[in-house]
């Protein structure tokens, strides 16, 4: 018997695999999808068919009720609001390790890990790890949510101390893990959770929203990393294998978007970026040749990208606010009947969640051949005639290139400014997140088209019809 | 002659044979007297803890080479199957919410079985509905 579950959990294991293998190509995504969801079924039956699980009425509740929640959910979710679902979903898994760790230190036995008040010490190390990172992710994931869907600001909140105050915790969180395996004391097992749940809020709180790229993926890594953890505890390879796969997924996804934006996870984590340091460097760097700021109509910008050969658009989370990936889409259409060739250009932190634009470009009917991320097409944007940039901003401005003193240099950056005509859609002349002005708005072919991206987008089409 | 020289050898291996088997029980009773609980569960957690690791070391290293491979087009229904996939936890939920009988772990449990089917269902629901919406170019 424990050698049949044990052989299944192996099979389920392989099913997550080749899940997240599928993902390599969006033709075999769908068949990986499936993968994981028979892994996961096998990883259930197996459970419930081990001898230990012997009443289901509360099984079979929780399901129904998670599963139907989760269900709902899933079906009514706005494509733009995926970024705080899945911070959403990040905390669930966080709690759950902690209400799963608190029942084994409790009901040991249940586990085979030694008796109440005398578990293994190597299984309190596991639980108390466990316990503490999926509250971190918990409380961590709460303030992500809040700040994506605008529950709080997005700016980043920074008080005196904060990194001291941090630490101070993550000592405190070691010292107490000691504690526990020297005493098996239900307080310190407890006090582990209050102190990693403290935390988790504080070491979200003070990185602002466009960091969120970055944020979300680290969540997704730590509940991973959660689960491994408790897989140790309960001396499951299925769980630790899985936790491995989550836990370096979320961590390469954090490497690329920080690379994105050419900064160090450090960098990041302690935060504090787009404050008023950033906003000071803006102030220098928009002093210098100024020009003109041209601002087009609609009707102007549809009679010359109807007359271009070649028309990039690039889209930016300015777009996923706004709503206008349709309207973006019928402007494309359109361009094409008359032989326009258009492609998108997505720059690798667009948006607030890893690969999101691609995500609502697809919604919006948008074939995937014909969106490319930065370094496949780059190089075109010299033979192009016009780039459609609709709400980005950052992650077009030369100074990434050019200016040393400027926050966002060395940033990789889509070279927009090669296209003979640049259209920038913007509800204002305000500065991107980084809180630095981006000379580009001031270049002789570049013209701005005022207004909400969505509105802007119906406007352009109407005077195409 | 030569029949009873072979019976002679076979009574000698009879022989032999119930005496190796009277040592392996020996053996046996020896290795379940070792089994006792608390030496056993010593024993097999501090093995344990070398396996696990081994096997967190080796799937880390796959879970690099299959992620490096994900398109970037994809990360986002990356990030919502792994955050369905690590909803495995619920292993260790259904255990804690098994057993029969009432009390706290049980509670911890069922919460916990609540929480993660949420993420089951929801994370690989919304997967799909994503993944559906990736097409290709006159399709």
């Amino acid at each position: 018997m424990e050698t049949l579950s044990a052989l299944l959990y192996l099979v389920a294991s392989v099913c997550f695999i080749m899940a997240l293998r599928g993902l390599s190509s969006p033709e075999t995504s769908r068949q990986g999808n499936l993968y994981g969801m028979v892994g996961m079924t096998i990883a259930i039956l197996t459970t419930l068919a081990l001898p230990i699980v012997q009443s289901y009425w509360m099984i079979v509740l929780g399901i129904a009720i998670g599963g139907g929640i989760g269900y709902v959910i899933a079906k009514k979710i706005e494509m733009t609001a995926l970024p705080q679902l899945v911070a959403a979903f990040h905390s669930l898994v966080g709690l759950a390790a902690v209400f799963v760790a608190l029942s084994a230190f409790y009901s040991p036995e249940a586990y085979g890990i030694g008796v109440p008040g005398a578990i293994a010490k190597g299984s309190l190390v596991e639980m108390a790890l466990g316990t503490a990172i999926g509250a971190i992710t918990f409380t961590g994931s709460i303030v992500a949510f809040a700040k994506l869907q605008g529950l709080v600001t997005g700016k980043p909140l920074v008080f005196p101390f904060q990194h001291h105050l941090n630490a101070a915790l993550g000592v405190l969180t070691i010292l107490l893990i000691l504690w526990l395996v020297q005493s098996n004391s239900s307080a310190a097992l407890w006090l582990i959770v209050g102190v990693s749940l403290a935390l988790g809020f504080l070491l979200i709180l003070p990185i602002g929203g466009a960091d969120m790229p970055v944020v979300i993926s680290m969540l997704n890594s730590y509940s991973g990393w959660a689960a491994a953890g408790i897989g140790f505890t309960l001396q499951n390879n299925l769980l630790i294998i899985t936790g491995a796969l989550v836990g370096s997924s979320g961590a390469i996804l954090s490497y690329i978007m920080c690379k994105g934006m050419n900064r160090s996870i450090f960098n990041v984590i302690l935060g504090g970026f787009g404050g008023e340091s950033a906003a000071a460097a803006a102030g220098r760097a928009g002093g210098g040749e100024r020009g003109q700021v041209k601002a087009g109509s609609p009707e102007d910008a549809a009679y010359i990208m109807k007359n271009a050969q070649s028309v990039i658009i690039v889209p930016g989370y300015g777009m996923a606010v706004a709503q206008a990936q349709h309207a973006l889409r019928e402007m494309a259409d359109l361009l094409k009947k008359e032989g326009v060739d258009v492609k998108y250009a997505i720059h690798p932190v667009a948006g607030r969640m890893p690969g999101h634009m691609n995500v609502l470009l697809a919604e919006a009917n948008v074939p995937y051949d014909e969106v490319f991320e930065l370094e496949d097409i780059n190089r075109d944007f010299g033979t192009a005639d016009v780039a459609f940039v609709i709400g980005a901003n950052d992650v077009t401005n030369p100074a990434a290139k050019t200016d040393p003193a400027s926050p966002i240099y060395g940033m990789p950056i889509l070279d927009v400014e090669k296209a003979k005509t640049v259209f920038f859609i913007k509800r204002g002349m305000a500065a991107g997140y980084a809180g630095v002005e981006n000379e580009l708005f001031f270049r002789p072919n570049t013209m701005m088209l005022f207004g909400d991206a969505k509105k802007v987008t119906e406007e352009v089409v109407k005077s195409m019809e | 002659m030569d029949q009873t020289q072979l019976s002679n050898r076979i009574v000698e291996l009879k022989a032999q044979l119930s005496a190796a088997s009277q040592q392996i029980d020996a053996l046996a009773a020896q290795a379940a007297a070792l089994g006792h609980p608390a030496a056993a569960e010593a024993a097999s957690h501090g093995s344990f803890f070398i396996t696990g690791l081994t096997v967190l070391v080796l799937a880390c290293f796959v879970g690099y080479y299959v992620v490096w491979r994900v398109t970037p087009a994809l990360h986002s229904p990356l990030m919502a199957v792994t955050n369905a996939v690590s909803s495995v936890i619920i292993v260790g939920a259904l255990i804690a919410a098994g057993p029969a009988g009432f009390g706290f772990s049980k509670i911890m449990g069922f919460l916990a079985v609540i929480l993660a089917s949420v993420n089951i269902f929801g994370g690989f629901l919304v997967t799909q509905r994503m993944l559906s919406m990736f097409k290709k170019k006159g399709k």
